[in-house]
């Protein structure tokens, strides 16, 4: 029995390999700059939408900073509201 | 004698918030605010200068310190902002009151040379950020880069584990 079961979940940790983690804590970087439009376009999607904290990994408390970053850069125009194939 | 300095120690006991407005005042005027502002593409060169000297002044003369300028010259907007494809971008920091704000808002909102603005108060991380920015070490874009590398060296760790 508990070679069957090693035999299926053997193969989980491969697929599962890396964790994600928020960069921002890695980093130490503790503010996000609304005009670095370069940076802040890894946050977005091809349509220009903010990605997700369970794609990007990014923690809770710098995500709201990411999400205010790219809200402050659409305001000047830096980034768009709507695109299509920003990528 | 002693009736007075009861009356002014009750006063001070109930209403101790009238012993510090003096010293918060002058405190809150510290605030480090960050402004952008998009001026109109039609002006010419010499007329962008004008207004943005305009507002430099308009700074300083209400006692604001001016800490840092940039300007980003004619610049692509990333939609048309009335019916305009660019504008000139520029940044101002200083320090200033609160009360300031509300002035130069309007200011901004009755010009019509300012297609946007866009006014942040700096925290001290904020701050930090700026000063390193003017010293041109900006360490945003790096850090990004140097991740995959570390992500390489952790894998490996994880796989040794398993093995053992």
């Amino acid at each position: 029995m508990s070679k069957e079961v090693n035999f299926i979940f053997n193969q989980t940790p491969q697929v599962l390999q890396k964790k994600k983690y928020c960069r921002f804590k890695k980093h130490g970087i503790k503010y996000i700059d609304y005009k670095d439009k370069e940076f802040l376009l890894k946050f977005v999607n091809e349509q220009g939408k903010i990605l997700p904290r369970r794609i990007t990994g990014t923690s809770l408390k710098y995500q709201r900073k990411v999400t205010q970053a790219v809200k402050r850069a659409r305001h000047l125009a830096l980034m768009p509201f709507v695109a299509d194939g920003l990528k | 004698m002693q009736g007075i300095g009861r009356e002014v120690l009750v006063f001070t006991i109930v209403f101790p918030i009238f012993a510090a407005p003096k010293l918060k005042s002058t405190v809150m005027n510290n605030n480090q605010y960050e402004t952008v502002i998009i001026l109109t593409p039609v002006l010419s060169e010499q007329q962008m200068k004008d207004a943005v000297k305009s507002y430099r002044e308009l700074i300083t003369a209400n006692g604001g310190v001016m800490v840092h300028e940039e300007n980003w010259g004619l610049t692509k907007l990333a939609y048309p902002i009335q019916k305009k494809g660019t504008g000139f971008y520029h940044l101002f920091e200083y320090q200033a009151g609160p009360d300031f704000i509300k002035q130069i808002e309007l200011v901004f909102r009755r010009d019509e040379r300012v297609l946007r603005y866009l006014t942040v108060r700096l925290d001290k991380n904020g701050v930090e950020f700026s000063e390193k920015r003017r010293r041109g070490e900006v360490s945003t874009p790096k850090p990004v880069v140097e991740a995959p590398k570390t992500e390489k060296v952790v894998v490996p760790v994880i796989e040794e584990e398993i093995d053992l």
